[in-house]
């Protein structure tokens, strides 16, 4: 049994896996968790180690000189035996106990069994992330339409294609490097509907400017696109997915300024899957039921209130990444580095990054966040999406709440997505409003913003897993060499997850 | 190339490989049928938030196919009916 840690880091993509990587050069004993195979997360998605030249995935990823950085100094924090990386660790709830946090997670290294475990230590890093946030529209529930993310998640983990022929459609930067992956192993991408107009970006120039990296990397997709021949049509959406027992074709339309469909403009195109996404929703579930202060961003989304190190409002409890506001890995590095010196100054720790360096790192935090708030105002969510809602569309996907039903919901005086969701179960299943929750928010209280609710239970597990922690036992050691005792499988007990930060002004 | 059993089929998968990328590399976008509209389902955010990917593994149900790595003999019970009816989804 190892000394106990000082801190926590749940989430190992670049802000957890940065964030650890400078405690450790701090001194401090650091366990790291995350649900994935590998180090990186989303962005950062790799195969696991053991895979990695079975399923080739490099060509596919940016900045991979950092990962493979602070994957060696990971690497050196286990060797020290300072650093506890768990991999495929489901963190289901993370709770105040005593004068610091107790983190409950499901161990799935051999899944589908799972060993209930629970870790303490005074001080909380969350950087749990994000997924794609969505809108529904007719068709989207039909397989091979998957999230914009789902699609890059399977070429860059596993080395899949989802179809041969793919229209991506919604808005933001981050269609560019999907397209680009997919077209790089050979799909043939038909078009990248970007509902916003480039022009957007032109009246905040200076974020732009002062972030030549980025658009240096955006023009790098842009050429890649051009040199697959990949049309990008800004003002566009797939207004809709057709097919039988799998999408067979998109709808795709020409937008007005206010995001409606330009009348005539629809055409067909045939397709075997299509990506969708509208920029990102973080993901709060741990850090809400903390108590965590959220602010708005300029996306819609509700974040995590942070200040200039980032703490979140839980003293001893810090927060970087996409959890602080969608910014991309570049900030979240930055930011995870940032959390971590704050950890080492507030945890009195001998070795504290000195003044100077923490200035670059704040100074570079502060020009980065510019940079998504000019990116999220000019990707914003079309304000008349729903024109594309027929009354029949499946908005939650869980229940099959449809668009129709919400409405009358709304008609008879549900004043917000909670009613809504108390009269329909809109929200109410499996991914517990996860998916639709913006959408419902957006149908239901116009222009307010959306105030996340709370899921105690961030990720299902099982009641046989929490049996077995009744006397809440030091976390069990399993090493992947040597499995746990068998036990009978244990019943599946689904538990329901949170509610997150999913949020949306000025949508109709 | 391994194997995994779905629905008593042999399906190979190449090693690293989720539950849900070894089906959608064979081709395979739905093996889920929803309770009311019956209408088929499979990977849609494919990083285990939205649920639409439920398989049961190893007699364990309601498992993300899109989180749980494939294994060599691991079996896979898909519950899609075969006569979906495709109603025009509403739960109405």
């Amino acid at each position: 049994m190892s000394e106990p840690a000082d801190l926590i880091v749940v989430g190992a993509g670049p802000a957890g896996m940065a964030a650890a990587a400078t405690a450790l050069a701090g001194g401090l004993r650091v366990v790291l968790l995350d649900s994935g195979t590998a180090l990186g997360g989303q962005y950062w998605r790799h195969p696991p180690e053991h895979a990695r030249t079975a399923v080739p995935t490099d060509d596919l990823h940016h900045g991979l000189r950092r990962y493979r950085a602070l994957c060696e100094a990971l690497a050196a924090g286990r060797d020290t035996s300072r650093l506890d990386l768990r991999l495929e660790h489901h963190v289901w709830s993370a709770v105040r106990a005593g004068d610091g946090f107790a983190v409950h997670a499901a161990d799935r290294r051999e899944a589908p069994r799972e060993t209930a475990v629970v870790l303490r230590a005074p001080r909380l890093l969350v950087a749990t992330g994000a997924y794609d946030r969505q809108l529904p529209f007719p068709g989207w529930d039909l397989p091979g339409v998957l999230t914009a993310g789902g699609l890059q998640a399977l070429l860059k983990g596993a080395g899949v294609a989802a179809g041969s022929r793919v229209a991506l459609g919604g808005t933001g930067p981050f269609l560019l490097p999907v397209a680009a992956g997919l077209a790089a192993r050979g799909v043939e991408v038909v078009e990248v509907c970007e509902a916003a107009h480039p022009r957007a970006w032109l009246r905040r120039p200076g974020p732009l400017l002062r972030n030549p990296g980025k658009w240096a990397e955006g023009a790098g997709y842009a050429a890649a696109l051009v040199r697959h021949r990949v049309p990008l049509r800004p003002r566009t959406a797939i207004v809709a997915a057709e097919g039988g027992d799998r999408v067979t074709s998109v709808r795709i339309a020409s937008l007005a300024p206010d995001g409606s469909p330009r009348p005539g403009t629809e055409r067909r195109v045939a397709v075997d899957a299509v990506g969708v996404g509208w920029g990102f929703a973080p993901q709060l579930d741990l850090l809400v039921p903390l108590g965590c202060a959220l602010t708005d961003a300029a996306d819609g989304n509700a974040v995590v209130s942070v200040d200039e190190g980032q703490r979140t409002t839980v003293p001893g409890l810090y927060a970087a990444g996409e959890t602080c506001g969608v910014g991309g890995a570049a900030l979240a590095v930055h930011e995870g580095r940032l959390a971590a010196a704050s950890v080492l100054a507030d945890s009195r720790a001998r070795r504290v990054p000195a003044h100077k360096h923490l200035t670059a790192l704040r100074a570079a935090v502060v020009r980065q966040r510019a940079f998504a708030r000019a990116m999220a105002l000019a990707h914003p969510l079309p304000p008349a999406w729903s024109s594309w809602l027929t009354d029949e569309t499946v908005v939650c996907r869980c229940e099959e709440v449809t668009a129709g039903t919400i409405r009358t919901a709304r008609a008879d005086g549900a004043p917000d997505h909670r009613q809504v969701k108390q009269l329909t179960r809109a929200g109410m299943g499996w991914c517990q409003g996860r998916m639709c929750g913006p959408a419902v928010h957006c149908l239901t209280a116009r222009k307010r913003a959306y105030e996340p609710a709370e899921r105690l239970v961030a990720t299902p597990v099982t009641l046989g897993a929490l049996a077995d922690l009744d006397e809440e036992p030091p976390p069990p050691p399993i090493s992947p060499t040597s499995p746990a005792p068998p036990r009978p499988p244990a019943p599946s007990a689904p538990t329901a997850p949170t509610d997150n930060g999913e949020t949306d002004k000025e949508c109709s | 190339m391994t194997e995994i059993v779905v629905d008593g089929e042999p399906l190979p998968y190449v090693e690293g490989q989720t539950v849900a990328a070894a089906l959608v590399a064979t081709g395979r976008l739905a093996w889920r049928t929803t309770r009311v509209g019956h209408r088929p389902r499979g990977v849609f955010c494919g990083i285990g938030v939205c649920f639409d990917c439920l398989v049961t593994v190893d007699g364990a149900p309601g498992q993300r196919a899109c989180l749980v790595p494939a294994r060599p003999g691991m079996t896979v019970t898909t519950t899609v009916t075969t006569t979906a009816a495709p109603q025009e989804g509403d739960d109405e």
